[in-house]
């Protein structure tokens, strides 16, 4: 059973989410405090979303000096999947294990309500074994979703195929309608939709199920759907 | 020495700034013709103490770049504004 380690920041809020997703897909899950300097035995390792250390200067910006942040950037540097939602995408930016940053959305408002997102990679951490073109329905719940970065880093990430998810109806300015990039080994993963808010008809939606499977897949074990 | 320190930051040239944008097309409704080119951003003060201006500045530009500005989306202006009594 793949485990999946959740860092807790001061002001994370989607941890126990995450978990209780990756628990209903049977997946086993840890929580981790961001201020041990270990991830301990975890095949993955997610930042949920929420409003770390405040958010204070910019999203991400304290975060990325908490000191579990080093066995994570040392987990992705072996190849390891890490995948950032919302307020992790922001932190993976300021970490620079993502490229580019978020920054406030075009309309200044607040966004929280569905967005229809269509998976344009695969291979990557959250989308081996979802078909690309494939479109799904998760919520998005952000100030700071807008993405944006130089003009070099947006061609490098193309030609790469490293833009994973892409907004339907683009609800926040980002550049490219990008919703989620990955890193150039493909395991490191930021998005800003919470596919953890789609996991259960409860909720609404469904979609963010293979997402999340995806995470267990790549974590190197056997999923049990 | 203790220097007193003005950082300065915005977006850069070229990089959206949508709360700028908004306070401008705002003024007008106040009555504040003609106001163009708003850009918002942070300033910092705080005092550094270090043995001479040079060295503080550096330091400064050190911290900039590695904590208090995101160099993909923002530049600083930093000013040593005096030195103060020790």
């Amino acid at each position: 059973m793949p485990v999946v380690g959740v860092v807790v920041f001061p002001g994370s809020n989607c941890e126990l989410d995450v978990v209780e997703a990756v628990q209903a897909l049977g997946g086993e899950a840890r929580l981790l405090w961001h201020g041990d300097d270990s991830i301990g035995r975890v095949d993955a390792v997610v930042l949920p979303g929420g409003f770390a250390h405040g958010d204070y200067l910019r999203p991400g910006a304290i975060a990325r000096f908490s000191p579990v942040m080093r066995a994570v950037g040392e987990h992705a540097a072996a190849g390891g999947p890490v995948v950032g939602i919302c307020n992790g995408f922001q932190v993976l930016c300021e970490a620079g294990l993502l490229p580019g940053a978020l920054q406030k959305n075009a309309g200044l408002k607040f966004l929280c309500r569905p967005a229809t997102i269509r998976v344009e990679a695969s291979g990557t951490a959250l989308s081996t074994g979802v078909e690309v073109g494939t479109e799904l329905s998760i919520p998005v719940n952000h100030f700071e979703g807008n993405y944006t970065c130089l003009p070099a880093t947006l061609a490098e990430l193309r030609a790469e195929e490293r833009v994973v998810f892409r907004y339907v109806d683009n609800p926040n300015g980002s550049v490219d309608d990008i919703a989620g990039i990955c890193s150039a080994g493909r395991n490191v993963v930021g998005l800003m939709p919470h596919p953890e808010r789609a996991s259960h008809a409860l909720l609404g939606s469904t979609d963010g199920l293979p997402l999340l499977r995806s995470l267990l897949v790549t974590a190197g074990a056997a999923v049990r759907a | 020495m203790d220097f007193s320190v003005l950082v300065e930051t915005r977006l850069r040239e070229g990089v959206a700034d949508p709360e700028g944008a908004m306070i401008e097309r705002s003024l007008p409704a106040l009555g504040f013709e003609g106001v163009s080119g708003v850009k918002v951003g942070k300033a910092f003060r705080f005092t550094v103490a270090g043995a001479d201006e040079a060295s503080v500045r550096a330091e400064v530009d050190d911290m900039c770049r590695r904590f208090l500005t995101n160099p993909v989306i923002e530049d600083a202006k930093i000013t040593v504004v005096g030195a103060g009594p020790s």
